[in-house]
């Protein structure tokens, strides 16, 4: 008993070294398989309002940017409403005509971010508002000109987003030209202005600078909002599909309000597409 | 005593908020990204218990984890960074391992303050990237990310040294 005391004693370092070691990698191991709702994240009250105080300095640095970026957007949307409001009825026919079923399907919660990250391997986002403002998890998020991620975490006051800069990040996609869709992922990339849209039929021809769009598929965004711009094609990853790189719209290094999108059918769309995994 | 203990809690302030702040969003693509915050427990005195040690490094790492959103990821590192400590410590200095010596360039010469912040900053950066990666897939892009940001944070390590450099050669 006396020897193993000393034992434990002479090679403390290496006991304690195995100790905390271990539980680090508990740590570790239950916070990325399960992505709980734990307390030790920066949608936590304290971190969230640190970073909230740090970004209300920082994006004064900004505010040309994020200004004309906003303006830009007014800009697009009163010209679409211009449209709209002056079509002639008779030639009305020829555009698309508005699905009443998918009229006011889509919410959308303004937000700004007061976290963001683009250069770890799994990158992540902090929003000012939380489940009190009817954020839930699951649900899409948007940036002016893109695509930004999907909300994982919520607390009362903030949320934090598994931004598209992430390994475990698939969006369902289509092309503009063609109805293919693809699933659009981060893949193996280093650069934040790029990303892989993956599994297009090999048959498909895709040219380049061809625009890329949300499916609607998924239920976590609209269908039809811009991903970004294709810039190379006929990457082959061996199997019958082709894999494209594109140039994404969201300046990732520069984010500062988003939209986070609620679908108001989500809840009936899931109940029933569980009930098929149940039949088969 | 006092001022050592003043000294550290002004340290680890100052570190983890530019840590957090600044650091986080500097980076070569995403290939380098520095980690000067450990230089807080490069400098934590010596002949401190063991156990001390290593729970310090352990919250150190977690407090930035905390930031980072990458629960235990950076506490892992830091608890392998401490048990380099010891050893390290343990083969280079033998006598006067009870006084409270922190181990800054001006107490220590150059050349052991280098290999003890550069191995330290290796193996740190090793544990950090495996355990964010965790696999070995493209394990030579991992390699490079080590390497590159280990330099990265040196360059940074040795910056704030000379800084703070005072003539006092002990060792």
């Amino acid at each position: 008993m006396r020897n193993l005391w000393l034992f434990l004693r002479r090679y403390n370092a290496f006991f304690w070294f195995i100790l905390f070691f271990g539980f680090s990698m508990f740590l570790v191991v239950t916070n990325n398989t399960f992505q709980r709702a734990s307390a030790l994240n920066s949608s936590n009250t304290i971190i969230g309002n640190i970073y909230q105080k740090v970004n209300s300095w920082k994006s004064y640095l900004s505010l040309t940017e994020t200004n004309d970026q906003l303006v830009k957007e007014n800009a697009s949307l009163r010209t679409q409403l211009e449209n709209y409001l002056t079509t002639d009825t008779v030639a009305m026919a020829k555009r698309p005509v508005i699905d009443s079923s998918e009229f006011g399907r889509y919410e959308f919660i303004i937000a700004s971010v007061t976290n963001n990250s683009i250069h770890q391997k799994s990158n992540y986002l902090t929003l000012n508002k939380g489940s009190l403002a009817g954020i839930e998890k699951g649900m899409g998020v948007i940036a002016p000109n893109g695509v930004v991620g999907i909300v994982l975490n919520v607390t009362p006051h903030f949320s934090t987003v598994q931004s598209l800069l992430h390994p475990d990040t698939k969006i369902s996609v289509t092309l503009a030209n063609t109805d293919v869709f693809g699933s659009l992922v981060w893949g193996s990339n280093v650069d934040y202005r790029f990303a892989m849209v993956k599994e297009i039929p090999n048959h498909v021809k895709v040219k380049t600078a061809e625009k890329v769009f949300t499916s609607g598929y998924s239920g976590h965004f609209p269908k039809g909002i811009l991903v970004g711009a294709v810039v190379e094609t006929g990457i082959s990853s061996g199997d019958s599909f082709l894999d494209l790189r594109i140039l994404l719209s969201t300046n990732f290094s520069n984010l500062h309000h988003v939209y986070v999108v609620k679908d108001l059918l989500a809840k009936e769309l899931k109940q029933l597409e569980e009930t098929n995994q149940d039949n088969g | 005593m006092a001022r050592i203990l003043l000294f550290n809690i002004i340290r680890f302030l100052v570190l983890i908020a530019m840590q957090v702040f600044l650091f986080k969003n500097i980076g070569y693509y995403n290939l380098a990204s520095p980690f000067p915050y450990i230089l807080f427990i490069f400098l934590l005195p010596t002949g401190m218990p063991n156990f001390v040690l290593f729970t310090i490094a352990f919250l150190t790492g977690l407090s930035v984890d905390v930031f980072y959103d990458t629960l235990g990821v950076n506490a892992a590192a830091c608890v392998a960074l401490a048990a380099y400590r010891v050893f390290f410590m343990k083969i280079t200095i033998e006598n006067d391992m009870d006084t409270f010596i922190t181990p800054i360039l001006g107490e220590m010469n150059f050349k052991w303050f280098f290999s003890y912040t550069f191995f330290g900053t290796l193996i740190h950066h090793f544990v950090l990237v495996t355990l964010e990666t965790f696999s070995f897939k493209q394990f030579q892009y991992t390699l490079a990310t080590i390497g590159l940001s280990c330099i990265f944070t040196m360059v940074i390590l040795l910056i704030f040294s000379f800084l703070f450099y005072k003539r006092k050669s002990r060792i």
